[in-house]
């Protein structure tokens, strides 16, 4: 196989998978919004969907809901401007897929004499692309409101638009100060100098290499504009619901109106992957780097049984609490043993991991499949930091109220743009002197 | 006397909302940790399959009361149906023979799709002939007819002493007489 049919397979498979991983975890972050709301109010969440008595912890609840928002009336209102008002939803969803093309999920393996990279596009100047079109996203909003025809759609794009173009100016500072700090622009050789332990004036501090220990007050202020930037709250304005009905997509039904939620989530999957790569190492597990990881893969194999366990057993302890705690209340026959048999399944996966790990230690892997071993644990990571930004996302949604929108103003261009001015000049001292 | 409230004056670091916000983010995490490995702490209760006990003063569905002999105690003196805000209480007052009490009720007709449920019917009656006790959450129905209380769906309760009967939940009956109660009563009203 000559290398471009080769190049050609990698960017095939990868740009499948990249463009499968928001779309996966969109259900799942509704699941997450939905749950993590109830359990911070003291509630126990949506859990009455059921196929047959089986709940799935209330999973089937966005099955229902998809099934329900597709086979609704599709209404466009008569006094929109139809071209812009059926493209606003597409755009918002296309938008929000694409940037993760430009994130390497994985150190790429080599397979004979070529090298599979996981990552659609490696483009030398990733970062600029990444941000410019995330930036883009704003125009999905913004042609709903317009195309809407009605003054609450229109002054809800318009505090979008305003919020987008104060926030990403931060936003880009901070970058700016991040990109100093590496003296890299590619994404995926931000990623690589994340490896290892991080020196400062030529001593080693034992801390991993993480833009966020390299540039703290950068990553306060991108995390702050990211959350502006997915309109999520506290700077949800857009869709203030006391102030202007629904904001911009006050006149949208049925799927259309999905696709703005889901780009909703879908943004939030990306500017977690984002700042997970450019503030937490990406894929990088702290304190060893790649190559010392592929000489020992089956202790990196040993790492992904022992996280498996792990996670499996403090599901099962959860699940097992809620299956004694509510499980003989449901109804249904098989409702009542199902959470049961759900946290002993879960129970008995972590101890097979656990039994797995002395079996593993004494194994020794080719060149290849210690590559995708490494290759999984470094995926493993790279969603594990995603995911508390995920987290942090409905966290701070259901513990902060609403900004004003002068505050909103203020935050971003009395606050968040001298820091990270300030940033960048004191980044610029510190580098001239390492 | 009016008390002002001044706004609160946010410096230093509160103004960078920064210290505020990881409180804010901690009293949250602790609600999510404590909820997720003690769930039996909340107090969400299954309601279908497990109801909560009816407290005693329960204000609930109407009901007649009846006399030792059986008769209904109501005298048909119309002041329920003069003081009801909803002007839903419909009464057809006829001649009793019994020469202690000039009237009976022919017939007594409660519409509860107009009731607003105020209770003013209770506090007019003289004779503690009507209440609003039956221990029902649920009475809703499928046609119109259904919640139309005549004059038999009202008198079905014998009397029972739901008021002082604390704790009374018609799913998990305190006595037996309740239950059987409860049970006609369901039989009668679909
Ligand atoms: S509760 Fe109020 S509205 Fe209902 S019947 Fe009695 S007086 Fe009328
Ligand atoms: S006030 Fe009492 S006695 Fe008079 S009509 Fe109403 S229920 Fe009967």
């Amino acid at each position: 196989m000559d290398s471009l049919t080769f190049g050609a397979i990698n960017i095939v498979v990868m740009a499948v998978v990249m463009w499968n991983i928001p779309l996966q975890f969109i259900p799942l972050m509704i699941w997450l919004e939905r749950k993590g709301a109830a359990i911070i109010q003291d509630r126990i969440g949506p859990l009455r969907a059921n196929i047959f008595g089986i709940r799935l912890f209330g999973l089937l609840h966005t099955i229902a809901d998809a099934i329900k928002l597709l086979f609704k009336e599709d209404i466009i209102p008569n006094h929109v401007h139809r071209l812009y008002y059926v493209m606003a939803p597409f755009w918002s969803m296309t938008v929000a897929l694409v940037p993760l093309m430009l994130i390497p999920i994985a150190s790429p393996l080599q397979i004979g004499a070529h090298l599979f990279r996981f990552q659609v596009a490696d483009y030398s100047s990733g970062l600029v692309l990444l941000f410019a079109i995330t930036g883009l996203g704003v125009y999905g909003t913004f042609f709903a409101g317009w195309a809407s025809n009605n003054k609450y759609s229109l002054l809800g794009s318009l505090r979008s638009s305003a919020q987008m173009i104060s926030y990403e100016l931060g936003m880009g500072l901070a970058i700016v100060a991040v990109l100093m700090a590496y003296q890299e622009i590619s994404v995926s050789s931000i990623v690589e100098k994340q490896s290892g332990m991080m020196k400062l004036f030529h001593w080693v501090v034992p801390l991993p290499n993480w833009g966020i220990f390299l540039n703290p007050v950068a990553f306060v202020v991108f995390l702050v504009s990211a959350f502006a930037e997915t309109n999520r709250t506290p700077f949800d304005l857009v869709e203030g619901e006391s102030e202007i009905v629904a904001g911009y997509h006050t006149e949208y039904s049925s799927m259309k109106f999905a696709l703005f939620f889901m780009a909703e989530y879908a943004h939030m999957v990306v500017a977690s992957i984002v700042m997970a790569t450019l503030f937490l190492g990406g894929y990088q597990i702290p304190y060893v780097t790649t190559e010392q990881l592929r000489h020992n893969s089956h202790y990196a194999l040993c790492a992904i049984l022992i996280i498996i366990a792990l996670l499996c057993l403090i599901a099962g302890i959860i699940v097992y609490k809620r299956a004694k705690a509510y499980g003989m209340s449901f109804a249904e026959k098989l409702g009542k043993k199902e959470y049961f048999v759900i946290s002993y399944l879960l129970f008995a996966a972590a101890l097979m991991s656990i039994f797995l790990v002395p079996l593993v230690v004494q194994m020794r892997f080719a060149a290849l499949p210690s590559q995708i071993i490494v290759a999984a644990l470094q995926m493993m990571a790279l969603f594990g930091k995603a995911m508390i930004f995920l987290w942090l996302y409905v966290h701070v949604r259901w513990t902060l109220p609403r900004f004003r929108y002068d505050q909103l103003m203020n935050l971003g261009w009395k606050i968040l743009f001298p820091v990270s001015l300030l940033n960048i000049a004191i980044t610029g001292i510190v580098i001239s002197f390492t | 006397m009016v008390k002002i409230v001044r706004r609160p004056h946010l410096a230093g670091m509160r103004k960078l909302y920064v210290v505020e916000i990881l409180g804010g983010l901690l009293t949250t995490l602790a609600h999510v940790l404590r909820n997720l490995f003690f769930p039996e702490k909340l107090p969400t209760v299954f309601y279908p399959e497990n109801r909560k006990a009816i407290p005693a003063a329960y204000r609930g569905r109407h009901r007649l009361m009846k006399r030792e002999d059986g008769s209904p105690r109501c005298t048909a003196c119309m002041l329920c149906a003069t003081s009801c805000p909803a002007f839903c209480i419909h009464i057809q007052a006829g001649e009793a023979d019994d020469p202690f009490k000039e009237k009976y009720p022919v017939d007594f007709t409660i519409d509860l799709l107009r009731c607003v449920f105020c209770g003013l019917c209770v506090e007019a009656c003289p004779l503690d002939a009507i209440r609003m006790d039956v221990p029902l959450v649920s009475f809703a129905g499928y046609r119109r007819e259904d919640v139309i209380l005549t004059k038999e769906i009202l008198l079905q309760h014998e009397n029972a002493d739901y008021a002082h009967a604390p704790g009374y939940n018609p799913h998990r009956p305190l006595s037996v007489t309740h239950g059987v109660h409860y049970i006609n009563f369901l039989k009668n009203i679909k």
